[in-house]
Protein backbone atom coordinates (compact mmCIF):
# COMPACT_ATOMS: atom_id res chain seq x y z
CA UNK A 1 0.00 0.00 0.00
CA UNK A 2 2.84 2.44 1.25
CA UNK A 3 4.45 1.20 -1.87
CA UNK A 4 1.61 2.46 -4.37
CA UNK A 5 1.22 5.54 -2.54
CA UNK A 6 5.13 6.59 -3.58
CA UNK A 7 4.82 5.32 -7.04
CA UNK A 8 1.66 7.36 -7.67
CA UNK A 9 3.24 10.45 -6.07
CA UNK A 10 6.45 10.76 -8.61
CA UNK A 11 7.79 13.72 -9.41
CA UNK A 12 6.16 13.08 -13.14
CA UNK A 13 2.80 12.50 -11.90
CA UNK A 14 2.56 15.11 -9.12
CA UNK A 15 3.95 17.69 -11.69
CA UNK A 16 0.65 16.70 -14.11
CA UNK A 17 -1.56 16.85 -11.17
CA UNK A 18 -0.75 20.15 -9.84
CA UNK A 19 -0.69 21.38 -13.42
CA UNK A 20 -4.10 20.84 -13.24
CA UNK A 21 -4.54 22.75 -9.60
CA UNK A 22 -2.92 25.76 -11.70
CA UNK A 23 -6.16 25.28 -14.19
CA UNK A 24 -8.38 24.90 -11.53
CA UNK A 25 -7.15 28.15 -10.22
CA UNK A 26 -7.18 30.02 -13.38
CA UNK A 27 -10.74 28.78 -14.23
CA UNK A 28 -11.75 29.86 -10.51
CA UNK A 29 -9.95 32.88 -10.33
CA UNK A 30 -11.17 34.17 -13.94
CA UNK A 31 -14.43 33.20 -13.08
CA UNK A 32 -14.29 35.20 -9.85
CA UNK A 33 -13.79 38.17 -11.30
CA UNK A 34 -15.98 38.21 -14.22
CA UNK A 35 -18.97 36.92 -12.09
CA UNK A 36 -18.09 39.66 -9.12
CA UNK A 37 -18.57 42.51 -11.42
CA UNK A 38 -21.38 41.08 -13.71
CA UNK A 39 -23.16 39.69 -10.59
CA UNK A 40 -22.74 43.32 -8.43
CA UNK A 41 -24.48 45.28 -11.65
CA UNK A 42 -27.04 42.38 -12.15
CA UNK A 43 -27.83 42.52 -8.25
CA UNK A 44 -27.93 46.28 -8.53
CA UNK A 45 -30.51 46.83 -11.56
CA UNK A 46 -32.78 44.45 -10.11
CA UNK A 47 -32.83 45.87 -6.74
CA UNK A 48 -33.50 48.99 -8.31
CA UNK A 49 -36.00 48.36 -9.94
CA UNK A 50 -36.21 49.99 -13.38
CA UNK A 51 -39.68 49.40 -15.09
CA UNK A 52 -40.19 45.74 -17.04
CA UNK A 53 -36.29 45.66 -17.24
CA UNK A 54 -35.47 45.09 -14.09
CA UNK A 55 -37.96 42.40 -13.99
CA UNK A 56 -36.92 40.69 -17.04
CA UNK A 57 -33.12 40.14 -15.41
CA UNK A 58 -34.57 39.08 -12.20
CA UNK A 59 -36.74 36.31 -14.31
CA UNK A 60 -33.41 35.67 -16.22
CA UNK A 61 -31.01 35.32 -12.78
CA UNK A 62 -33.87 33.12 -11.12
CA UNK A 63 -33.75 30.74 -14.50
CA UNK A 64 -29.93 30.11 -13.98
CA UNK A 65 -30.02 30.13 -10.32
CA UNK A 66 -32.39 27.00 -10.84
CA UNK A 67 -30.22 25.18 -13.22
CA UNK A 68 -27.52 22.56 -12.59
CA UNK A 69 -24.54 24.03 -13.47
CA UNK A 70 -23.67 20.71 -15.48
CA UNK A 71 -26.64 21.66 -17.71
CA UNK A 72 -24.95 25.12 -18.47
CA UNK A 73 -21.57 23.66 -19.53
CA UNK A 74 -22.94 21.61 -21.49
CA UNK A 75 -24.92 24.75 -23.32
CA UNK A 76 -22.24 26.30 -23.69
CA UNK A 77 -19.92 23.46 -24.88
CA UNK A 78 -22.01 21.33 -26.99
CA UNK A 79 -24.64 23.24 -27.63
CA UNK A 80 -23.40 26.55 -29.09
CA UNK A 81 -21.42 24.66 -31.85
CA UNK A 82 -25.05 23.54 -32.96
CA UNK A 83 -25.66 27.57 -33.51
CA UNK A 84 -22.03 27.65 -35.07
CA UNK A 85 -19.91 28.78 -32.61
CA UNK A 86 -16.75 26.19 -31.25
CA UNK A 87 -15.46 27.84 -27.83
CA UNK A 88 -12.48 26.48 -26.76
CA UNK A 89 -12.55 24.43 -23.48
CA UNK A 90 -11.16 26.50 -20.88
CA UNK A 91 -12.81 29.81 -22.17
CA UNK A 92 -15.94 28.00 -22.31
CA UNK A 93 -15.80 26.36 -18.75
CA UNK A 94 -14.67 29.95 -17.53
CA UNK A 95 -17.64 31.55 -19.69
CA UNK A 96 -20.07 28.82 -17.94
CA UNK A 97 -18.70 29.42 -14.53
CA UNK A 98 -19.27 32.82 -14.67
CA UNK A 99 -23.11 32.68 -16.51
CA UNK A 100 -23.74 30.81 -13.52
CA UNK A 101 -21.85 32.32 -10.46
CA UNK A 102 -22.89 35.81 -11.60
CA UNK A 103 -26.62 34.93 -11.10
CA UNK A 104 -25.96 33.30 -7.51
CA UNK A 105 -23.91 36.98 -6.82
CA UNK A 106 -26.63 38.74 -8.31
CA UNK A 107 -28.83 37.24 -5.71
CA UNK A 108 -26.74 37.99 -2.47
CA UNK A 109 -26.08 41.42 -4.14
CA UNK A 110 -29.40 42.20 -3.44
CA UNK A 111 -30.41 40.93 -0.43
CA UNK A 112 -27.33 42.44 0.86
CA UNK A 113 -28.66 46.09 -0.16
CA UNK A 114 -32.14 45.13 0.88
CA UNK A 115 -31.05 44.30 4.31
CA UNK A 116 -29.31 47.81 4.87
CA UNK A 117 -31.97 49.94 6.71
CA UNK A 118 -33.71 52.33 4.54
CA UNK A 119 -33.60 55.07 6.51
CA UNK A 120 -29.83 55.40 5.07
CA UNK A 121 -31.51 56.14 1.78
CA UNK A 122 -33.50 58.30 2.69
CA UNK A 123 -30.92 60.06 5.18
CA UNK A 124 -28.95 60.47 2.04
CA UNK A 125 -31.97 61.81 -0.27
CA UNK A 126 -32.88 64.47 2.72
CA UNK A 127 -29.39 65.62 2.62
CA UNK A 128 -29.47 66.36 -1.23
CA UNK A 129 -27.82 63.14 -2.78
CA UNK A 130 -29.53 61.89 -5.99
CA UNK A 131 -30.73 58.63 -5.80
CA UNK A 132 -28.16 56.91 -7.53
CA UNK A 133 -25.06 59.08 -5.55
CA UNK A 134 -27.21 57.28 -2.25
CA UNK A 135 -26.98 54.40 -3.40
CA UNK A 136 -23.30 54.55 -4.65
CA UNK A 137 -21.40 56.32 -1.66
CA UNK A 138 -24.17 55.44 1.16
CA UNK A 139 -25.89 52.32 1.12
CA UNK A 140 -23.74 50.15 -1.40
CA UNK A 141 -20.54 50.58 0.51
CA UNK A 142 -22.58 49.32 3.89
CA UNK A 143 -24.50 46.48 2.19
CA UNK A 144 -20.94 44.76 0.92
CA UNK A 145 -19.84 44.23 4.52
CA UNK A 146 -22.82 42.82 5.33
CA UNK A 147 -22.36 40.46 1.72
CA UNK A 148 -18.67 39.83 1.79
CA UNK A 149 -18.84 36.08 4.04
CA UNK A 150 -21.89 35.10 1.81
CA UNK A 151 -19.47 36.02 -1.26
CA UNK A 152 -16.81 34.31 0.33
CA UNK A 153 -19.00 31.08 0.32
CA UNK A 154 -20.33 31.32 -3.40
CA UNK A 155 -16.82 31.72 -4.43
CA UNK A 156 -15.98 28.28 -2.22
CA UNK A 157 -18.31 26.72 -4.05
CA UNK A 158 -17.38 28.08 -6.95
CA UNK A 159 -13.94 26.23 -6.83
CA UNK A 160 -15.53 23.11 -5.82
CA UNK A 161 -17.86 23.58 -9.02
CA UNK A 162 -14.54 23.56 -11.42
CA UNK A 163 -14.55 19.62 -10.97
CA UNK A 164 -17.74 19.36 -12.90
CA UNK A 165 -15.93 20.67 -15.74
CA UNK A 166 -13.81 17.24 -15.92
CA UNK A 167 -17.44 16.34 -18.37
CA UNK A 168 -16.38 19.06 -21.13
CA UNK A 169 -12.70 17.47 -20.39
CA UNK A 170 -11.34 20.67 -18.85
CA UNK A 171 -8.15 19.45 -18.22
CA UNK A 172 -8.16 20.51 -13.87
CA UNK A 173 -7.60 18.26 -11.52
CA UNK A 174 -10.04 15.81 -11.10
CA UNK A 175 -9.67 15.14 -14.43
CA UNK A 176 -5.94 14.83 -14.28
CA UNK A 177 -6.06 12.11 -11.31
CA UNK A 178 -8.67 10.13 -13.37
CA UNK A 179 -5.84 9.89 -16.56
CA UNK A 180 -3.15 9.43 -14.08
CA UNK A 181 -5.24 6.10 -12.18
CA UNK A 182 -6.15 5.28 -15.55
CA UNK A 183 -3.18 4.03 -16.43
CA UNK A 184 -2.48 1.68 -12.92
CA UNK A 185 -5.24 0.72 -10.50
CA UNK A 186 -2.71 0.52 -7.85
CA UNK A 187 -2.55 4.57 -8.16
CA UNK A 188 -6.55 5.19 -7.54
CA UNK A 189 -6.39 5.42 -3.71
CA UNK A 190 -2.96 7.65 -3.95
CA UNK A 191 -4.74 10.15 -6.35
CA UNK A 192 -8.24 10.37 -4.41
CA UNK A 193 -6.22 11.19 -1.16
CA UNK A 194 -4.59 13.74 -3.10
CA UNK A 195 -6.85 15.66 -5.12
CA UNK A 196 -9.08 15.26 -1.75
CA UNK A 197 -6.58 17.40 0.20
CA UNK A 198 -5.69 19.71 -2.16
CA UNK A 199 -9.42 20.56 -2.75
CA UNK A 200 -9.64 20.49 0.93
CA UNK A 201 -6.50 23.04 1.42
CA UNK A 202 -7.99 25.35 -1.06
CA UNK A 203 -11.18 25.47 0.19
CA UNK A 204 -10.99 25.50 4.16
CA UNK A 205 -8.52 28.24 3.58
CA UNK A 206 -11.09 29.90 2.10
CA UNK A 207 -13.45 29.17 4.80
CA UNK A 208 -11.40 30.14 7.34
CA UNK A 209 -10.90 33.68 5.72
CA UNK A 210 -14.99 33.77 5.37
CA UNK A 211 -15.20 33.04 9.14
CA UNK A 212 -12.70 35.85 10.01
CA UNK A 213 -14.80 37.84 8.50
CA UNK A 214 -17.55 37.27 9.48
CA UNK A 215 -16.28 37.93 13.03
CA UNK A 216 -15.23 41.08 12.42
CA UNK A 217 -18.17 42.26 11.31
CA UNK A 218 -20.37 40.90 13.57
CA UNK B 1 -37.78 21.48 -28.69
CA UNK B 2 -41.42 20.09 -28.69
CA UNK B 3 -40.48 17.72 -31.08
CA UNK B 4 -37.54 16.41 -28.28
CA UNK B 5 -40.59 16.03 -25.88
CA UNK B 6 -42.39 13.70 -28.51
CA UNK B 7 -39.55 11.87 -29.40
CA UNK B 8 -37.98 11.36 -26.37
CA UNK B 9 -40.87 12.14 -23.54
CA UNK B 10 -40.79 8.53 -22.26
CA UNK B 11 -37.11 8.96 -21.51
CA UNK B 12 -36.77 12.52 -20.44
CA UNK B 13 -39.79 11.28 -18.13
CA UNK B 14 -37.86 8.48 -16.31
CA UNK B 15 -34.67 10.52 -16.13
CA UNK B 16 -36.88 13.05 -14.17
CA UNK B 17 -37.89 10.14 -12.19
CA UNK B 18 -34.73 8.91 -11.09
CA UNK B 19 -33.66 12.76 -10.33
CA UNK B 20 -36.46 13.12 -8.11
CA UNK B 21 -35.82 9.73 -6.41
CA UNK B 22 -32.45 10.03 -5.58
CA UNK B 23 -33.18 13.98 -4.61
CA UNK B 24 -36.13 12.55 -2.14
CA UNK B 25 -33.89 9.70 -0.66
CA UNK B 26 -30.62 11.90 -0.38
CA UNK B 27 -33.13 14.75 1.47
CA UNK B 28 -34.69 12.25 3.91
CA UNK B 29 -31.39 10.92 4.95
CA UNK B 30 -29.09 14.05 5.12
CA UNK B 31 -31.67 15.39 6.95
CA UNK B 32 -30.92 12.70 9.70
CA UNK B 33 -27.55 13.09 9.39
CA UNK B 34 -27.12 16.37 9.32
CA UNK B 35 -29.73 17.03 12.39
CA UNK B 36 -27.29 14.38 13.98
CA UNK B 37 -24.03 16.28 13.44
CA UNK B 38 -25.54 19.48 14.27
CA UNK B 39 -26.77 17.99 17.28
CA UNK B 40 -23.10 16.74 18.46
CA UNK B 41 -21.76 19.94 17.61
CA UNK B 42 -24.20 21.62 20.51
CA UNK B 43 -23.72 18.92 22.69
CA UNK B 44 -21.62 19.76 25.95
CA UNK B 45 -19.04 17.12 25.33
CA UNK B 46 -15.43 18.50 23.45
CA UNK B 47 -15.11 15.40 21.85
CA UNK B 48 -18.45 14.91 20.52
CA UNK B 49 -17.89 18.82 19.13
CA UNK B 50 -14.75 18.07 17.63
CA UNK B 51 -16.05 14.79 15.85
CA UNK B 52 -18.33 16.86 13.77
CA UNK B 53 -16.68 19.61 13.48
CA UNK B 54 -14.14 16.92 11.42
CA UNK B 55 -17.06 15.89 9.69
CA UNK B 56 -18.63 18.68 8.72
CA UNK B 57 -15.73 20.62 7.30
CA UNK B 58 -14.36 17.44 5.40
CA UNK B 59 -17.58 17.31 3.08
CA UNK B 60 -18.10 20.86 2.93
CA UNK B 61 -14.67 21.74 1.49
CA UNK B 62 -14.27 18.26 -1.12
CA UNK B 63 -15.95 18.62 -4.29
CA UNK B 64 -19.47 16.50 -4.85
CA UNK B 65 -17.69 15.29 -7.73
CA UNK B 66 -14.60 13.67 -5.94
CA UNK B 67 -17.22 12.50 -3.21
CA UNK B 68 -19.30 10.82 -5.46
CA UNK B 69 -16.56 8.93 -7.57
CA UNK B 70 -14.88 7.95 -4.57
CA UNK B 71 -18.03 5.58 -3.97
CA UNK B 72 -18.10 5.24 -7.32
CA UNK B 73 -14.59 3.85 -8.10
CA UNK B 74 -12.69 2.99 -5.20
CA UNK B 75 -15.54 1.27 -3.02
CA UNK B 76 -16.81 -0.89 -5.39
CA UNK B 77 -13.07 -2.00 -5.86
CA UNK B 78 -12.28 -2.71 -2.37
CA UNK B 79 -15.58 -2.85 -0.47
CA UNK B 80 -18.57 -4.08 -2.24
CA UNK B 81 -20.20 -3.30 -5.59
CA UNK B 82 -22.86 -0.73 -6.38
CA UNK B 83 -24.68 0.83 -9.08
CA UNK B 84 -24.02 4.64 -10.36
CA UNK B 85 -27.77 5.23 -8.70
CA UNK B 86 -26.63 3.98 -5.48
CA UNK B 87 -22.85 5.73 -5.37
CA UNK B 88 -24.50 9.02 -6.55
CA UNK B 89 -27.04 9.16 -4.67
CA UNK B 90 -24.84 8.17 -1.25
CA UNK B 91 -22.18 11.04 -2.43
CA UNK B 92 -24.79 13.71 -2.31
CA UNK B 93 -26.34 12.44 1.28
CA UNK B 94 -23.17 12.51 2.68
CA UNK B 95 -22.02 16.36 0.93
CA UNK B 96 -25.64 17.59 1.61
CA UNK B 97 -25.67 16.36 5.54
CA UNK B 98 -22.85 18.98 5.70
CA UNK B 99 -24.72 21.97 4.67
CA UNK B 100 -27.68 20.78 6.33
CA UNK B 101 -25.63 20.51 9.62
CA UNK B 102 -24.91 23.80 9.45
CA UNK B 103 -28.48 24.91 8.23
CA UNK B 104 -29.74 23.25 11.72
CA UNK B 105 -27.25 24.28 13.88
CA UNK B 106 -27.61 27.97 12.96
CA UNK B 107 -31.58 27.52 13.61
CA UNK B 108 -30.28 26.05 17.19
CA UNK B 109 -28.72 29.09 17.72
CA UNK B 110 -31.21 31.50 17.01
CA UNK B 111 -33.02 30.07 19.41
CA UNK B 112 -33.48 32.36 22.51
CA UNK B 113 -30.72 30.87 25.07
CA UNK B 114 -33.31 31.09 27.77
CA UNK B 115 -35.24 28.37 26.09
CA UNK B 116 -32.50 25.99 27.20
CA UNK B 117 -31.56 27.40 30.78
CA UNK B 118 -35.85 27.52 30.99
CA UNK B 119 -35.70 24.17 30.47
CA UNK B 120 -33.15 22.74 32.11
CA UNK B 121 -33.52 24.59 35.48
CA UNK B 122 -37.28 22.83 35.02
CA UNK B 123 -35.60 19.29 35.61
CA UNK B 124 -34.76 18.07 31.77
CA UNK B 125 -31.70 16.60 30.93
CA UNK B 126 -29.70 18.72 28.27
CA UNK B 127 -31.15 16.34 25.61
CA UNK B 128 -34.85 16.18 26.78
CA UNK B 129 -34.64 20.02 26.55
CA UNK B 130 -32.70 19.86 23.27
CA UNK B 131 -35.84 17.61 22.07
CA UNK B 132 -38.87 19.07 23.51
CA UNK B 133 -38.10 22.54 23.52
CA UNK B 134 -35.46 23.97 21.44
CA UNK B 135 -35.40 21.52 18.02
CA UNK B 136 -39.56 22.50 17.73
CA UNK B 137 -39.11 26.42 17.77
CA UNK B 138 -35.10 25.54 15.65
CA UNK B 139 -37.19 23.85 13.32
CA UNK B 140 -39.50 27.12 12.46
CA UNK B 141 -36.42 29.36 10.91
CA UNK B 142 -34.74 26.17 9.23
CA UNK B 143 -37.43 25.53 6.91
CA UNK B 144 -36.93 28.43 4.15
CA UNK B 145 -32.79 27.48 4.13
CA UNK B 146 -33.66 23.26 3.97
CA UNK B 147 -35.78 24.48 0.95
CA UNK B 148 -33.25 26.09 -0.71
CA UNK B 149 -30.99 22.87 -0.08
CA UNK B 150 -33.45 21.10 -1.89
CA UNK B 151 -33.43 22.91 -4.71
CA UNK B 152 -29.60 22.54 -4.49
CA UNK B 153 -29.96 19.02 -4.39
CA UNK B 154 -32.18 18.27 -7.36
CA UNK B 155 -29.57 20.58 -9.05
CA UNK B 156 -26.63 18.56 -7.86
CA UNK B 157 -28.30 15.54 -8.26
CA UNK B 158 -26.97 15.91 -12.27
CA UNK B 159 -23.73 14.69 -10.74
CA UNK B 160 -25.08 11.57 -11.47
CA UNK B 161 -24.84 12.09 -15.17
CA UNK B 162 -21.04 11.66 -14.59
CA UNK B 163 -21.22 7.33 -13.04
CA UNK B 164 -24.25 6.20 -15.20
CA UNK B 165 -26.94 7.11 -13.21
CA UNK B 166 -29.65 7.51 -15.55
CA UNK B 167 -30.77 10.82 -14.53
CA UNK B 168 -32.58 13.67 -16.08
CA UNK B 169 -29.43 15.37 -17.39
CA UNK B 170 -27.86 11.46 -18.28
CA UNK B 171 -30.90 11.04 -20.68
CA UNK B 172 -30.47 14.70 -21.70
CA UNK B 173 -27.11 14.03 -22.83
CA UNK B 174 -27.95 10.48 -24.31
CA UNK B 175 -30.80 12.47 -26.31
CA UNK B 176 -28.57 15.12 -27.31
CA UNK B 177 -25.49 13.14 -28.71
CA UNK B 178 -28.04 10.72 -30.62
CA UNK B 179 -30.50 13.34 -31.96
CA UNK B 180 -27.64 15.67 -32.67
CA UNK B 181 -30.00 18.82 -31.89
CA UNK B 182 -27.74 19.37 -28.69
CA UNK B 183 -29.55 22.72 -27.85
CA UNK B 184 -33.13 21.60 -28.41
CA UNK B 185 -32.49 18.61 -25.97
CA UNK B 186 -30.61 20.62 -23.34
CA UNK B 187 -33.19 23.05 -23.52
CA UNK B 188 -36.11 20.53 -22.66
CA UNK B 189 -34.08 19.16 -19.92
CA UNK B 190 -33.72 22.30 -18.51
CA UNK B 191 -37.29 22.78 -18.67
CA UNK B 192 -37.90 19.68 -16.72
CA UNK B 193 -35.52 21.15 -14.01
CA UNK B 194 -37.07 24.38 -13.73
CA UNK B 195 -40.69 22.62 -13.22
CA UNK B 196 -39.28 21.21 -9.93
CA UNK B 197 -36.83 24.25 -8.65
CA UNK B 198 -38.45 27.33 -9.72
CA UNK B 199 -41.58 27.04 -7.69
CA UNK B 200 -39.72 25.53 -4.41
CA UNK B 201 -37.25 28.37 -4.58
CA UNK B 202 -40.29 30.99 -5.19
CA UNK B 203 -42.26 29.26 -2.35
CA UNK B 204 -39.09 29.58 0.11
CA UNK B 205 -38.30 32.97 -0.48
CA UNK B 206 -42.11 33.86 0.03
CA UNK B 207 -42.02 32.12 3.32
CA UNK B 208 -38.85 33.71 4.15
CA UNK B 209 -40.25 37.07 3.74
CA UNK B 210 -43.38 36.34 5.96
CA UNK B 211 -40.65 34.66 8.89
CA UNK B 212 -38.76 37.92 8.75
Amino acid sequence: MLNNFIAAYSPDNLRYLFGGLGITILVSVASIIGSFIIGAILGVIRYVKIKYFSAIVGFVIDVIRNLPLILILFFIYFGLPNLGVKPEVIPAAILAMTIFESAMLAEIVRSGIQAVDPGQMEGARANGLTYWQGLWHIVLPQAMVKMIPAIVSQFISLVKDTSLATIILLPEMLYRSQIIYGQNTNYIIPMFVAIALLYFIVCYALSVLARYLEKRQA
Amino acid sequence: MIHIFQAYGGTLLYGLGQTLLCSVIALIFSLIIGTFFALLEESPNKFARGVARVYIEVFRNIPLLVITMFFYVVIPLYVLKMNGFTAGTIGLTLYTSAFIAETVRAGIQSVDPGQMEGARSNGLTFWQSMRYIVLPQAFRYVIPPLGNQFVNLVKNSSTLAFVGGFDLMYQGNSIASSSLETMAAYSAVGVLYLIITMPISYYMRYLEKRLA
